[in-house]
């Protein structure tokens, strides 16, 4: 039996009290919701908090409100569950609902939230392996050691983001609430990830995302295609992220084009909006946009599949997207 | 408390009776029901949520023991397999589960028929592909899961109060 | 060459576990007939069992100095002859029990490290010790299906009939032997017992490497041959413009006929499946018959057929004794009670109820009225335990023979009693009655009381040994059985052509399963060796690092891609009952055959569907679509290995074949100048 590492366990009642706690407990603090991520890595000595913080059963973070029309804004700790069958949600955000359900499996889904999901450590299979293993290869940059295996030569740690929501958030520009004793601050979501496979939040540890504010719905539109071997389980080794404001002649207004599972961060690839903005989203336009998402995408040899074969696939899911989104 | 271990002390609801269990406060739920509780009935395939063998229902949801800690249970209900048989005999998907074979080596099984309780509690006649949906979080590496989804199915059937046997090519493939 | 280190000190070689030459019949003479020899090069990724529950072992020896051992063993009459030995104490102080079973697929076959450990540590402490692997570790322990690339070369008539074959496997073994040798001559061994091969020719090398051991995986190297040989007869039937279930339909193995390497053949039911996947499929309404213009389903829709054949149990046992397979014993109480106690190890395909009926059969009882004691070497006699596919077969022979002989006791108590002639008395309904007279009877519980009143304690044992097979020559023990089962599969596929993504939409599958004695396991079997091979075919594999000592690259369950309930295909069976002399009442095997054709017949759908050869399971997207890439440049529109080592074979050990008068026994080696 794997067992979990000895650590006080803290259940707060109240954001006040959370934030207090995690700053009592200083840099050995980790917050905790579904527990589905970070357990795992504990189990595995990945992490090694001293001091855990459940903020699942915070009843400020477990409310969604508002709607496509005023924009929502969902409680961090509102399961992936709800999120797939809220109401409000599949009505006015049906592609968030849509890419929750893409994730893991329905029994994590009931565990897991979208605060979590958001927050995702990054993920190498160089690093996602028992202490004994990675004690074998010596360990990684990541984590224990001195080396990044996936790319030995390089000083940065190339763990992927491997969430299937964040590429979405970022593609629609969902902002996030951060809170921490020194009070709290709003973030564009595309400003919270860092290319660092270590450091890949710009956020403070002591910090504690409460609220995750969706943009109302004036015309845009969004969508997500998941690349992975099975459909259930698998973390994404592609995602693709699309948002889109047509204009009443169908012209393309503004575009977002996020990829996921491919880096450390999300990557934008902007050669790709520009080659759909201010035209009608027609065939040719849209080849031309899946074929910079090809050349901007360097997938590296640490998930599922070959590599090569993944940077491949961004043409495809980029092309599916898109057509996708035309036909919404 | 010098030279002696801290213990956790919680109250919950297990399988339908109030229960106390006292154990290391860093212990999974999975731990604590297989080793403080003394339930066998929650079985492991992995310990880090990718297999779905150690479900359990928690206020009528599925989750994974072993990814819980046994202190998240303090207050709130907890069934597992082995408050799935009643009084009255076993559960329709247990029986509908030996009948038609959809426990070969039964390891996963204790699993898949939580999740298909709580499947079936919200949705009374699943179609094929919300059975499999469904079940998605949960490996068998015996049945190929197909009677699996036939014993789900009948079970429903029955719990809808319907005459329902088994199909003849269940049991005894096709002509 | 002889200076090389051995890496063990058994083996053929440095590095070599075992290498093997085999010759049967005048291989010359065979090609020299063949209107076509065609040559193919093809590889079978390895992957593991992955039982869902880990392996686990608890022992504790007592305080008068006995040692008992509860271990999730397949075989513990194997486990419990290697405790005698490495732990130095006698066998009859040791007591091995195999706990309820939760997954085997034969990763459970070997005598473990942990299970010496545990009963090491025990007699060290006098206490119990229990040790649980982690995942991580059950991927070491491994034992699983062998990577091999194998070269098959045929000759064959315009018609299809096989005039010739010459096979080479080369195994990476991994670290250690298992039951290496045997694998090794399996991936040689029943290429022989689907279709009349009239003369063959085999050589087979398993090498040591620096990996996790690899061993039996339901199908024991068999597997991996039965992939290259039906890919390379699609390829054949291809080249000879010939409909690939029509060309294997017409070249049957006959029953009741002995192969060139001279494996006894019983019943054999292999037409009957191939006629019913055909026409269950809707073949011939589906399949391209080779001409991509005017092809029935659409691009990127396509089936693909295969079939195969798999031993019922062993010929012989891992150690060489005249003893029985398989013992049981049956104890009949005053209180009309049965109880069955035999070495056999349930792991879950339900070989313990398999006991109940053919006992409960015999005495004219229901099964629930039995006991059933198996797996625990104090109480139970010897079977060899749960592989090979031996459980059915050699345990129900033995149950039948217990049970014939505590009938007869019955019958001669209760024929006394009622004066009625022993022939007249019938056992059924839980009585034991005059046939021609069925009011004139007793109870089954009163013809125990008769027969223990006249008797004494009524207990009788059976046993199974199987027939001797007609091989003679050395290397004739891995292949034999008491039968054969047969499978045929069609595989119907979608193939995305844009990522290689293939997806399995359905699988018919016929198996000729001799007599199901419970149908519903029978489906169970099939369906689960569907899925088992659907999962080899597409997405299982055990892969290293070579950049980093070659760690396993992904020891869990999430990364090692078992098929999900989303993956699963629809499947529809198919039982043919062709009943077998050797069989309990004509049953045959189904825990592995089943999962043969289900590689190879997905590989030619693939073809079917896309034009594209993938030489090379797990027939993963990257290989498709590197195959569709090459095929849309003009290149040779295939995936797979090109070539072979370059191995100093030995000289063949040469047999002649039946046909030609051979007696089974190899030919006096000639001494060649080189």
């Amino acid at each position: 039996m794997m067992r979990l590492p000895k650590f006080t366990y803290r259940v707060p009642r109240t954001v006040a009290d959370a934030v207090k706690m995690m700053s009592d407990a200083g840099a050995e603090g980790q917050f905790v919701a579904g527990g589905t991520d970070l357990y795992p890595n504990m189990k595995r000595r990945q992490q090694t908090p001293k001091t855990v913080i459940s903020v699942t059963r915070l009843k400020e973070l477990n409310q969604i409100a508002g709607d496509g029309r005023s924009g929502l804004r969902i409680g961090a700790s509102v399961s992936l569950t709800d999120i797939c069958e809220h109401m409000l949600i599949n009505r006015d955000y049906p592609f968030v609902a849509q890419a929750a359900r893409t994730i893991s499996t329905p029994i994590l889904r009931n565990m897991g939230t979208i605060g979590g999901n958001l927050l995702l450590d990054t993920r190498c299979n160089y690093y996602d392996q028992n202490y004994e293993w990675r004690k074998g290869i010596n360990f990684c940059l990541k984590k224990d050691g001195e080396v990044c295996w996936v790319a030995p030569g390089s000083r940065k740690c190339w763990a992927v983001q491997s969430s299937d929501l964040v590429p979405l958030m970022v593609a629609v520009g969902a902002k996030l609430k951060l809170v921490s004793t020194l009070g709290e601050r709003v973030v564009d979501a595309a400003g919270l990830y860092n290319d660092d496979g270590i450091d890949y939040l710009r956020k403070r540890p002591n910090e504690l995302l409460t609220e995750i504010q969706l943009p109302p719905r004036n015309g845009w539109r969004a969508t997500y295609k998941k690349l992975r071997r099975r459909g259930a389980f698998d973390f994404p080794v592609l995602g693709v992220a699309a948002r889109l404001d047509l204009s009443d002649d169908g012209t393309v207004k503004d575009a977002k084009l996020i990829l996921g599972g491919i880096a450390p961060a999300p990557v934008e690839v902007k050669e790709a909006e520009q080659a759909l903005i201010g035209a009608p989203l027609d065939e040719e336009r849209m080849q031309a946009a899946a074929e910079s998402c090809y050349m901007k995408a360097r997938p590296l040899d640490n998930t599922d599949f070959l590599m090569n074969w993944r940077k491949q696939m961004a043409r495809p899911y980029v092309l599916r997207a898109l057509q996708e989104l035309r036909e919404q | 408390m010098s030279g002696r271990k801290q213990k956790a002390h919680i109250k919950l609801t297990l399988n339908g009776e109030p229960a106390e269990v006292a154990f290391a406060p860093h212990k999974t739920l999975l731990e604590v029901l297989r080793e403080d509780l003394g339930l066998m009935g929650t079985k492991h395939g992995c310990e880090l949520g990718e297999c779905g063998t150690c479900a359990v229902l928690v206020d009528g949801r599925s989750i994974l023991s072993c990814l819980m800690l046994g202190l998240d249970a303090e207050g709130r209900e907890v069934e597992t397999i082995e408050g799935m048989a009643t009084a009255e005999g076993l559960h329709p998907l247990q029986e509908t589960f030996a009948d038609l074979g959809a426990a070969q080596c039964g390891y996963c099984t204790p699993g898949f028929l939580l999740v298909a309780k709580e499947l079936l509690k919200t949705n009374a006649e699943p179609s094929r592909d919300e059975i499999k949906e469904a079940l998605s979080g949960n490996l068998c590496r015996c049945t190929g899961y197909l009677k699996i989804y036939e014993a789900v199915e009948l079970a429903a059937a029955k719990m809808r109060g319907e005459e329902a046997e088994a199909v003849k090519e269940t049991i005894y493939g096709y002509e | 060459m002889i200076d090389e280190p051995r890496i063990h000190d058994y083996g053929d070689g440095a590095n070599v576990h075992k290498k093997v030459s085999l010759e049967f019949g005048d291989m010359g003479e065979g090609f020299k007939e063949a209107d076509l020899i065609r040559e193919d090069i093809l590889f079978y990724e390895g992957n593991t069992h992955l039982p869902m529950e880990q392996h686990a072992a608890v022992a504790h020896f007592d305080a008068d100095h006995k040692l008992t051992l509860w271990s999730a063993t397949q075989t513990p009459h194997y486990v419990h002859r290697a405790l005698a030995k490495t732990l130095e104490l006698p066998a009859s102080h040791i007591r091995v029990i195999a706990t309820p079973n939760g997954g085997g697929f034969g990763g459970k076959s070997d005598p473990f490290n942990h299970e010496i450990i545990v009963s090491k540590l025990s007699m060290m402490t006098g206490r119990p010790v229990k040790v649980t692997l982690t995942r991580e570790e059950v991927f070491y322990c491994h034992r699983g299906r062998h990577p091999v690339l194998m070269k098959i070369r045929t000759g064959v008539k315009k018609d299809g009939a096989i005039t010739a074959m010459d096979f080479q496997s080369f195994l990476d073994g991994g670290a250690y032997g298992s039951y290496g040798v045997a694998s090794t001559f399996y991936t040689g061994a029943l290429q022989t017992v689907t279709y009349n091969v009239p003369r063959y020719k085999f050589r087979g090398l398993r090498a040591f490497t620096n990996k996790p051991p690899c061993g039996p995986k339901r199908g024991h190297g068999t597997p991996q041959p039965r992939f290259a040989l039906e890919v390379h007869l699609d390829k054949i039937a291809e080249e000879l413009k010939l409909d690939p279930a029509e060309m294997r339909l017409k070249h049957l193995v006959q029953p009741f006929s002995v192969t060139a390497n001279y494996l006894r053949i019983g019943s054999m039911g292999l037409g009957k499946c191939i006629e019913k996947v055909v026409e269950g499929s809707e073949w011939k309404k589906k399949f391209s018959n080779w001409d991509r213009e005017n092809r029935k389903l659409p691009e990127g829709k396509g089936v693909g057929l295969a079939c195969s054949s798999y031993i019922c149990g062993a010929g012989l046992p891992i150690y060489w004794n005249n003893m029985p397979h398989s013992g049981v014993q049956l104890r009949l109480d005053r209180q009309g009670g049965v109880c069955v106690q035999c070495g056999s190890t349930d792991i879950g395909q339900g070989s313990d109820s398999i006991l109940a009926y053919i006992v409960a059969e015999i005495l004219g009882i229901d099964p629930f009225d039995i006991r059933v004691i198996t797996a625990d070497t104090d109480l139970t006699p010897v079977d060899l335990g749960s592989y090979s596919s031996r459980v059915t077969l050699m345990t129900g022979n033995a149950a039948i023979q217990a049970a014939e002989r505590a009938r007869e006791l019955l019958t001669m108590a209760v024929a006394e009693k009622l004066s009625v002639p022993i022939e007249n008395l019938s056992f059924a309904d839980r009585r034991v009655f005059d046939v021609e007279n069925p009011e004139t009877g007793v109870t089954f519980a009163e013809a125990v009381v008769l027969a223990e009143s006249k008797f004494g304690t009524i207990g009788t044992v059976g046993s199974y040994t199987p027939p001797r097979s007609p091989g003679r020559y050395k290397g004739a023990g891995v292949g034999p059985s008491p039968a054969y089962s047969y499978s045929a599969a069609v595989a119907e596929v979608d193939v995305d052509a844009s990522t290689g993504i293939v997806t399995v939409e359905r699988i018919w599958i016929g198996h000729d399963i001799g007599q199901s004695i419970n149908p519903a396991l029978v489906m169970g079997q099939v369906e689960g060796s569907v899925y088992m091979g659907l999962g080899e075919a597409l997405m299982e594999e055990m892969t290293y690092r070579a950049n980093r000592n070659v760690v396993h690259k992904f020891p869990s369950l999430l990364e090692y891609k078992s098929p999900t309930t989303l993956e699963m295909c629809d499947v529809v069976t198919y039982l043919i009952e062709d009943r077998d002399p050797n069989g309990p009442f004509g049953a045959k095997e189904v825990g592995q055959g089943p999962l043969l054709p289900v590689m190879p017949a997905i590989a030619n759908a693939v073809y079917d569907a896309v034009g594209v050869r993938i030489d090379e399971v797990p027939i993963t997207p990257e290989k498709v679509l590197t195959a569709l890439r090459d095929k849309a440049k003009g290149r040779e529109a295939r995936f797979g290995p090109k070539r072979v080592p370059d191995v100093e074979w030995p000289q063949p050990l040469k047999v002649l074949t039946p046909a030609e008068g051979g007696d089974g026994k190899e030919m006096p080696r000639v001494a060649v100048h080189s």
